[in-house]
């Protein structure tokens, strides 16, 4: 099994103005999505939700602080969960689960820190 | 044993078991540029021992096992390096079963070159990197080779490579054939790098004439591999079927001096009727065995232009028919747009006109230079000279293809001699 991690990339305006039964359906879904890792045959790592990119600072070269997200586009880093999964053809299985409304998901391996030079 | 006779046996052993001998060690050796480097080594011990001891009567099998000794030669010699530097390096851990697939994943087809071209065309690279891949591993062709087919720079393919590569690895790309239930979706992408393949070599802008021949039939050979290998599932015998009726004609694609000649201009007499032959039975062997997919609907239309005497006696209505079907599985505008060709024949380029004007407000096709080729053809035929000058004008200005450009050009002469008006400038 290896770590993948399952980006969410999604436009905020979507979640701007949901209702609230839109909110819990949403809410729902990401349950369901823990559930069918497992059903899958992967396992949840972890993951986590962010809070939106109006929140955001950026650092550049270490000192340049800055208002807002690092990258600005429509879409933007949302919430990330790490699952463990066969190969890439699992993973991809899986993320295919992920709810993303608004955008849509991208898979990356997560690289093992002791090895010795990963990249 | 003459150097000439086990060169030979060396270059054919090259063309039809590369794959074979780099399949059959990916899986000792667990990786791909390792098995690459143990496949290489073995040809070249070949060279030696075979001009010593003469010709092996399996030369396959003799490359096949000196690659995989080769590789678990290596393979030792870094479990060594393992016990000496055991954090560093990472036990690949290869999982032999798919637990989650009932199938298993060898059930479907128990072949090391298919799995091979399933690696190099898995969905999640990018569509030249698993032409580009195909090309390399499952044909061996060398990587400046595969650059000057694909008219980039040797760096830029060799990056390209690499980093398709270096995803399989890293991602974890497996070597597998998917099982039943995942093979559409990836038969597809495997099916079109063949097509593309073929249509590189096929349909050549420039480069050097060898290369693309051979391009084609290394198309074509993977076609009957796919179709041997999985004759269940019709669209590879559709795949088949199309390269081989498509090739058929290779010879009389272009005249003496290179140009380009259209259906209606070539020397039927000198299509290939073996290939035709073969092609209309694996095609009609695919159309057979349920609703056609793309491939097998497409082959049915090269294979009514193989059967016609002319251009005039084709089945026109069955072509407009076919290509409708084809719509219906596979609606893109250059269908769309070839299907217009086939009901300006069928009906008259009057009733062709309107199709054309439909499609030209599709952006897709603003600058594909067939769509005023096609018009240019129309308004000729319906005599209007000036109309047709003008876009054949436009599809010069997009044309990228040196003999597609002088067939335009002498065609913009053509029509502008009868209008009674000079050939444009240029």
């Amino acid at each position: 099994m290896a770590k993948y991690a399952i980006l969410i990339y999604d436009d905020p305006a979507g979640y701007a103005n949901m209702s609230p039964e839109a909110w819990g359906a949403v809410i729902d879904a990401h349950s369901s999505f823990v559930k069918g890792v497992f059903e899958l045959g992967g396992s949840m790592d972890s993951g986590a939700a962010l809070a939106a990119t109006t929140s955001a600072t950026s650092i550049r070269g270490g000192n340049t602080v800055t208002d807002g997200p690092f990258v600005e586009t429509k879409e933007a880093l949302g919430g990330f969960y790490v699952v463990e999964a066969r190969d890439l053809d699992h993973a991809v299985e899986i993320a295919k689960l992920c709810p993303a409304p608004f955008g849509g998901v991208e898979v990356r391996p997560v690289v093992d820190p002791t090895q010795a030079n990963p990249f | 044993m003459q150097a000439d006779a086990v060169a030979a046996a060396l270059a054919q052993a090259h063309r039809s078991e590369w794959a074979f001998v780099l399949s059959a060690t990916v899986r000792v050796a667990g990786d791909l540029d390792l098995a690459e480097e143990c496949a290489q080594e073995a040809y070249v011990s070949a060279l030696q021992a075979w001009t010593r001891d003469g010709v092996p009567e399996r030369p396959g099998a003799w490359l096949t096992t000196a690659a995989r000794n080769q590789a678990l030669d290596r393979l030792r010699r870094e479990v060594t390096l393992r016990r000496k530097l055991p954090l560093l390096v990472e036990p690949a851990t290869v999982d032999p079963h798919d637990p989650a697939d009932p199938d298993g994943p060898d059930a479907a087809v128990p072949d090391d070159r298919l799995r091979l071209v399933f690696t190099c065309c898995h969905p999640t690279l990018a569509p030249e990197a698993r032409v580009a891949l195909t090309l390399r591993l499952v044909c061996g062709v060398p990587t400046p080779d595969v650059a000057r087919a694909f008219l980039v720079s040797e760096p830029t393919m060799a990056a390209r490579i690499t980093r398709a590569k270096k995803k399989i690895t890293e991602a974890r790309i497996p070597y597998r054939v998917p099982g039943r239930a995942e093979l559409p979706e990836r038969l597809d992408s495997v099916l079109t790098a063949v097509h593309l393949l073929f249509s590189t070599g096929h349909t050549a802008g420039e480069g050097d004439a060898l290369v693309r021949e051979e391009l084609c039939d290394r198309a074509l050979h993977l076609a009957r591999t796919l179709a041997a290998l999985l004759p269940e599932q019709a669209e590879t015998r559709g795949l088949l079927g199309l390269l081989l009726l498509t090739d058929a004609r290779r010879a009389t694609r272009t005249d003496e001096q290179g140009r380009l000649l259209l259906l209606a201009d070539q020397d039927r007499t000198r299509w290939d009727q073996r290939a035709i032959l073969e092609g209309l039975t694996v095609t009609a062997g695919a159309l057979a065995s349920g609703p056609p997919g793309r491939f097998t609907l497409q082959a049915a239309i090269a294979g009514v232009h193989a059967m016609a005497p002319s251009l005039e006696q084709t089945d026109w209505p069955r072509v407009v028919h076919l290509y409708d079907r084809l719509l219906a599985v596979w609606n893109t505008p250059v269908v769309a747009l070839n299907r217009a060709a086939a009901v300006a024949f069928a009906d008259g380029p009057a009733a062709a006109l309107p199709l054309l004007d439909e499609l030209a407000t599709d952006p897709r096709l603003a600058d594909y230079p067939y769509l005023p080729a096609t018009r240019a053809d129309l308004l000729r035929r319906l005599g209007d000279a000036a109309g047709a000058a003008q876009s054949y004008r436009r599809a010069m200005e997009l044309t990228a293809n040196a003999a597609e450009r002088a067939f335009l050009e002498q065609r913009l002469a053509e029509v502008s001699r009868a209008a009674g008006a000079e050939p444009a400038p240029g």
